[in-house]
């Protein structure tokens, strides 16, 4: 009789709960190709045992992931069910109705904002940006950070040598100059009969990579892009002094601490020279650093870990994605408990430790977190510190302008980098006229 | 009873559809054969063209389905052509342009004279000759790009080879007054074979009796070289120019996978800038205007050629 009643009660539950389930779907998520990718394949799979829900998975390479994706977005395509874009998207993703708005979901669900890392709810899920109007949840804390040959570094010969170059220590940079310094110091120098160089950093120009790379340098020294946040006013900010400094310092880091032939690089060709044994010193995103660290070659005891040096200030860039639910889906219930499910601490720090960075509070927050992974730390200081490119709907159209003024002075040697700034300001003030909003 | 394939075609024709075609007019049977190629051309040519042109005139961006459309008259004309960047491109497309066609004519028309003198294993030379060009573009990027490798590449440890300079001393890709050469060479390598195919087809027209009575004249073979191969394979030598020019002003794949139309924009050529402005900038109205005026060059330059090509052909 026990037994019958529990059923009978079991089945009254599911009659009641079901209905607010979405019905078996076959879902999409779309994604850059790159190994937190496959950690959330893997983790996925809890997902599809639970709901019943089938996974697929839409994975582009980086190069042409924003073309793919926002062209996917702008002809209104169904491709993805779920999209885990970039942080700059989130302006053209809220206003041209790519995103579903999800307050009413987070507050029907009790997911709360106040659980993640701020950093990460204003840069991943606002817009306009830091207003409580949320298009994605923090799926992919990221930032720009440095690894290095620690098996080198800590070379009796090597650390003599240096000392004996710049009569200082040779040491985890402390800040971006004594960054290039250490780079400089290993540029061309001979380690067991091959030659190696200083860093392997981004300076491709395609997509974005140069930007990402030179605003590693221009944050740290002070580099704004309004004088006052909102109002567009640029003049003074992007061609700051600073700024003009910090430009022309990632030109020479281009010109005396890189391989030969590094004109046009980004996340691959770094990890390529890192992995190659080309390189002492190499940026690159947090996320690419479980899989370093697990290299046989050149991983675990060979490597270390260290946040974007300081100058005038500590700053890194920010990477990192949101997840949110694609306007144009007809499965956006099934999207939309997709990411409740992903919300759950439980789901976050087993997130973590399949190698994506969780930007949950349980997870950041745990006791043992900083000890779990050697750049669990260097991740939280980072994520303390981390600004972004601009995020506006007209991004796209910003950031090209970017990457050509940059990539014209820092590797085809154009003009001055005070006329690379001013020429930017000209490129950003048609864009924002052409917005109407200035 | 006769059964040619005109009775045939008829018998098979059902009697309503013959009864209806019996009562058209041969203008009318003409257009109804014509009328769909002409519904095609005007559906995938015409109509996105007179758009086009119409778009050209606005603030449109494709990607603003709900923005307001204004007309802006010719402020999108009048930004492109007086944007010093845009004349940096077209500098760098007309570049690539003259420099291709120049090496590819020069040496396509040297390799099909050699080729067409029919040494022993010429078949076998012909066929690894035009091997390049048929592979892909990405492919051909792709592996030149290892190629011009400084530290690896086989281009810099050739050309080092014959100069003595070090290898990583330069970068055919990496460096501004390199990298638009670096372009050049990889289109010439892989595009020659077909200049070379259309020059072989055109000496292989010149009838042998022409030589020969030019020998009887006794004419020598440098004479004969300029008052008969040249003139009389001009024509195909100036359709070869005229395919591999259209080809090249639209020019984009090879050199995306090549340089990305860097360093800096040195390599950007129009094609590259104009994709970059329509499909990642999304400024549909201004990238339209600049198709257009892209596309007045190009339909300007090749009717006067087409007119020199007939005058030629003519004489």
């Amino acid at each position: 009789m026990k037994t019958k009643t529990t059923a009978m009660i079991a089945a009254l539950t599911a009659s009641v709960s079901l209905p607010s389930l979405a019905a078996a779907e076959d879902l999409t998520l779309c994604w850059a190709a790159w190994d937190p990718a496959n950690a959330l394949v893997e983790l996925s799979k809890e997902f599809e045992a639970e709901s019943g829900h089938t996974m697929n998975f839409e994975f582009v390479p980086w190069p042409n992931f924003a073309d793919r994706m926002l062209n996917e977005l702008n002809s209104g395509g169904k491709l993805c069910d779920l999209l885990i874009g970039d942080s700059q998207w989130i302006g053209g993703g809220a206003e041209n109705g790519h995103y579903v708005k999800l307050n009413d979901f987070f507050d029907a669900e009790g997911i709360s904002m106040d659980d993640f890392a701020p950093a990460t709810v204003y840069a991943y899920s606002t817009w306009p940006k830091g207003t409580p109007n949320y298009y994605a949840l923090p799926a992919m804390g990221d930032a720009n950070g440095w690894f290095y040959r620690k098996d080198w570094f800590e070379r009796d010969d090597i650390k003599a040598a240096y000392k004996e170059a710049t009569g200082e220590d040779l040491r985890e940079p402390q800040s971006q100059k004594e960054l290039l310094q250490i780079a400089q110091f290993f540029q061309e120098r001979e380690i067991d009969g091959k030659t190696v160089y200083g860093a392997a950093i981004f300076t491709e120009r395609g997509s974005e990579g140069i930007t990402m790379g030179v605003t590693s340098a221009l944050y740290p020294w002070g580099f704004k892009y309004e004088n006052t946040p909102g109002s567009y006013d640029m003049e003074g900010a992007v061609n700051s002094p600073e700024a003009v400094e910090a430009l022309e310092f990632y030109k020479e880091f281009y010109q005396t601490a890189t391989p030969p032939g590094y004109t046009n690089s980004y996340m691959g060709e770094s990890l390529d020279a890192f992995k190659s044994g080309q390189v002492a010193m190499a940026m690159n995103w947090f996320a690419f650093f479980p899989g370093l660290y697990a290299d046989p070659a050149t991983g675990g005891d060979k490597i270390d870990f260290f946040v974007n040096p300081p100058q005038n200030q500590a700053a890194s860039t920010l990477g990192g994605q949101g997840i949110s639910v694609v306007a144009y889906s007809d499965k956006q219930d099934a999207a939309l408990e997709y990411i409740k499910w992903f919300s759950n601490p439980d789901v976050q720090a087993k997130w973590w430790e399949l190698g994506g960075y969780s930007a949950h509070n349980a997870v950041l927050n745990d006791p043992g977190f900083v000890a779990s992974q050697p750049f669990a730390g260097d991740f939280l200081e980072a994520m303390d510190a981390v600004q972004d490119f601009w995020q506006e709907p007209a991004y796209a159209e910003l950031l090209l302008a970017m990457q050509k003024r940059i990539h014209d002075y820092v590797v085809a040697d154009q003009g001055t980098a005070q006329e690379a700034l001013d020429k930017l300001i000209e490129d950003w003030t048609e864009t924002f006229e052409d917005e109407g909003k200035l | 009873m006769s059964d040619g394939t005109m009775d045939r075609v008829a018998r098979a024709t059902p009697t309503k559809v013959a009864r209806k075609i019996r009562g058209l007019s041969d203008r009318a049977i003409a257009w109804i054969f014509v009328a769909p190629t002409i519904f095609l051309l005007l559906a995938i040519n015409i109509f996105p063209l007179i758009w086009t042109i119409q778009l050209s005139f606005t603030n449109y961006r494709a990607n603003r389905v709900g923005r307001e459309v204004k007309n802006i008259g010719l402020r999108n004309y009048e930004r492109i052509l007086t944007d010093s960047d845009i004349w940096l491109n077209m500098q760098a497309t007309a570049h690539f342009l003259f420099w291709t066609i120049f090496f590819q004519v020069l040496i396509g028309f040297t390799l099909a004279y050699l080729i067409n003198k029919n040494f022993r294993g010429s078949p076998f030379w012909t066929t690894v000759i035009v091997l390049p060009m048929m592979l892909s573009p990405a492919v051909v990027g792709n592996f030149w790009k290892f190629l011009y490798q400084p530290q690896i590449g086989l281009f810099n440890y050739i050309v080092s080879f014959f100069t003595g300079k070090d290898p990583s001393s330069f970068e055919m890709l990496g460096q501004v007054n390199l990298a638009p050469w670096s372009i050049v060479i990889v289109d010439t390598w892989m595009w020659t074979p077909f200049v070379m195919l259309i020059c072989l087809a055109g000496l292989r027209s010149i009838p042998d009796y022409i030589y020969e009575a030019a020998e009887i004249d006794r004419a020598s073979k440098l004479r004969q070289f300029f008052t008969i191969t040249i003139p009389m394979v001009l024509p195909f030598l100036m359709l070869a120019v005229l395919f591999r020019g259209i080809e090249n002003f639209k020019m984009f794949d090879l050199v995306v996978q090549l340089t990305g139309g860097g360093p800096g924009s040195t390599t950007e050529l129009t094609s590259i800038n104009l994709k970059r402005e329509a499909f990642e900038k999304w400024r549909t109205g201004y990238a339209s205007a600049y198709a257009i005026i892209l596309f007045v060059t190009v339909f300007g330059l090749a009717s006067i050629y087409v007119k020199a090509l007939n005058n030629v052909k003519e004489r």
